[in-house]
């Protein structure tokens, strides 16, 4: 019933169109045997004259206008996406309160397509998932059976088969350290970092008991400069625990007198301006982070870079 | 290659480094002291090992390639002939017996190794990771559930008692175990010299089951028996057999695969369920086996490794002192 503010302005009132109970239409024995089949969980089409399948059917073809047959052959259940649009900001009438898409969809052995909301999964943004393509395979799903009233809706929606299965399993690991491992992180927390020399007179970093050339054990552990020479790098855009930044440089640096890479993180400089060559220095630690259960040398920043902070270092 | 090919292959070494409480000692650590021992043993040089195959799993550590690592205590430089197998080192030996078979004459000496440190994860949950991803391993299930269903079936079935089947597995060790293998003439010279007899490979097979435990008779072990007819445990007694039984329900359905009557003596170095240096435990059966052929303590001797889910996947050795027709 319209409501009349006070005071002087437009007049508006809320108006309802209903029938009280609701509108019964009748189905007809085509429609009416598709929900009935559907209320019951299953897809059927009805056949064509010309052979086609109707799906959902209709009373007659919508080529040509023919009667149909009295055949209804199941279909799908799966289907595969035809056209398809993203429905970032549902409104209150549509089935899904979050993003998801409406498509067309040629149930296999239909020749016509349905009309459905497709559910796209719930980590869904207001941009389309890139798998929403033509050509996606995707299946109804069907509300439960005590809930089918024999309607379209009984489909509460499609959604895309499964072709992934998440795998969010880890493995804790208490890991100890050898004693050449031992001895390395050890002096990194006083700012050094050792080597072992081989009989070969090959120097390894980190030190290591045995020659993995020969097999025969090393001489004893040698310490080795902060300095050295980026040999190779690769740029990370997948963020790690100890680079949570993306993107980051990780890189083998050649310590000045060492005869094998270290594998480092790269910092202090542009990502693009990374270059085989490079002259590099370890940047540690402040002290008090510094722990032996891991390395002390945060990571290598070009050497003119490690410069400027080299008073810092020298004040630990 | 069956049994009743004449023999060609021997074991003429054996060691193994194991921690049953763990060790900080790192995997080419215990590799190394497995390995030298083999090598000083045998009295002969890395240098004239002809191929090198091993066995680990890397999950047991959590890091990718850690068997590549291994390889720093060979003395990999120059490049030598390597393999590996991510199964127990038992699958390893395997490898190397098949390589030596196929051999040119003259070039056959080959090392088998295995190691792992499970002590630094939990080894159920690692296990579990080897279980189909689609139908058993979202369920949570792991490799003692899955022990304690085959337990529960072998009771049932009346091939065990609901005291062994109760019984606590073997607790993992860390540990490294190696093997050499060679042909003639290095066998017979490697043996006199350390006054030993050469252990013979006279049969060596493996057969595997069906993956999912609920697609089998967890009852009986049939790859076990069908590896064990193949290598031809059956052809002569047996005087000593190794068996890779984690659980006492699965050593009596390994008895039964195998067809150990009262007459042979099981495990005699007590078994996994003594030391289980997990992914060299198998290797370590063959070697303990071979180390009673070659002492002149048993005449004919059988090894068994395992590995998968309920004893899926089983491999059966025969070792003998004087195999009939000889070596070559």
């Amino acid at each position: 019933m319209p409501t009349d503010p006070p005071g002087p302005g437009p007049l508006v009132g809320a108006h309802t169109v209903a029938f009280p109970g609701g509108y019964t239409r009748s189905t007809g024995p085509v429609i009416g045997r598709f929900l009935t089949e559907l209320r019951d969980g299953r897809l059927v089409g009805v056949r064509a004259a010309s052979g086609r399948v109707l799906f959902p059917p209709t009373e007659y073809d919508p080529r040509d206008g023919s009667p149909v047959t009295g055949d209804f052959p199941e279909v799908g259940p799966a289907g595969t996406v035809q056209a398809r649009c993203w429905v970032a900001d549902p409104r209150p009438a549509h089935p899904f309160d979050r993003p998801f898409a409406w498509a067309t969809v040629l149930l296999d052995g239909a020749d016509t397509a349905l009309l459905h909301a497709l559910d796209m999964g719930e980590g869904a943004g207001t941009d389309p998932p890139r798998s929403l393509r033509a050509g996606l395979r995707v299946r109804p799903r069907l509300r439960p059976e005590a809930e089918r009233t024999g309607a379209i809706t009984d489909i509460a929606c499609l959604r895309p088969e499964v072709t992934g299965v998440r795998d969010t399993g880890r493995l804790d690991y208490t890991v100890r350290a050898d004693a050449a491992l031992t001895r390395y992180l050890e002096a990194q927390t006083e700012g050094r970092i050792l080597g072992s020399r081989a009989r070969s007179g090959a120097v390894y970093v980190p030190p290591r008991d045995v020659d993995p050339a020969d097999g025969t054990p090393v001489t004893g552990d040698v310490e080795l400069p902060p300095t050295g020479t980026l040999t190779t790098f690769s740029v990370n855009h997948v963020p790690d625990p100890r680079a949570p930044q993306v993107p980051f440089v990780t890189g083998y640096v050649r310590l000045d007198g060492a005869d094998v890479d270290l594998l480092a993180l790269v910092s202090g400089v542009d990502p693009g301006r990374v270059r085989p060559g490079m002259r590099v220095r370890a940047e540690w630690l402040p002290p008090g982070e510094r722990s032996r259960a891991r390395p002390s040398i945060r990571w290598f920043v070009p050497e003119e870079g490690a410069e400027e902070q080299a008073g810092e270092a020298e004040g630990r | 290659m069956s049994a009743a090919n004449p023999a060609h292959v021997a074991v003429v070494a054996y060691a193994a480094d194991v921690h049953p409480g763990g060790t900080a000692a790192a995997e080419p650590a215990l590799v190394h002291r497995a390995v030298t021992a083999v090598l000083g043993q045998a009295g002969i040089d890395r240098s004239d090992i002809g191929f090198t195959c091993s066995g680990s799993f890397d999950y047991l550590a959590g890091a990718p390639f850690s068997f590549v690592g291994a390889l720093d205590s060979l003395g990999a430089w120059p490049p030598i002939s390597e393999s590996h197998v991510e199964m127990d080192a038992a699958w390893a030996l395997y490898e190397a017996w098949l390589h030596l078979l196929g051999a040119e004459e003259g070039s056959g000496i080959a090392l088998a190794y295995g190691f792992g440190k499970p002590t630094q994860g939990s080894l159920p949950d690692i296990l579990a990771r080897t279980l189909d991803p689609y139908y058993l391993a979202p369920l949570g299930v792991d490799a003692d559930d899955l022990a304690a269903l085959q337990a529960r079936a072998a009771v049932d079935a009346g091939v065990c008692t609901e005291e062994a089947a109760g019984a606590a597995g073997a607790p993992p060790a860390d540990g490294a175990a190696a093997v050499l293998l060679a042909t003639e003439p290095a066998a017979s010279r490697i043996a006199r010299a350390r006054g030993v007899r050469p252990a013979w490979i006279t049969g060596l097979e493996h057969r595997i089951d069906m993956h999912s435990p609920a697609c089998r008779d967890l009852a009986r072990c049939a790859s076990a028996e069908q590896a064990a007819a193949a290598a031809g445990v059956d052809k002569g007694p047996v005087h000593v057999a190794e068996l890779h039984a984690r659980h006492l329900h699965e050593e009596a359905l390994l008895r039964a695969a195998l067809g150990l009557g009262p007459e042979t003596e099981v495990n005699p170095s007590g078994g996994p369920l003594a030391a289980d240096p997990v992914m060299a435990t198998g290797l370590v059966r063959i070697g303990e086996a071979a180390r009673r052929v070659a002492d002149g303590t048993a005449d004919r001797a059988a090894a068994h490794a395992a590995q998968g889910p309920c004893l899926q996947h089983n491999l059966v050795a025969v070792l003998e002192a004087a195999p009939e027709g000889g070596p070559r």
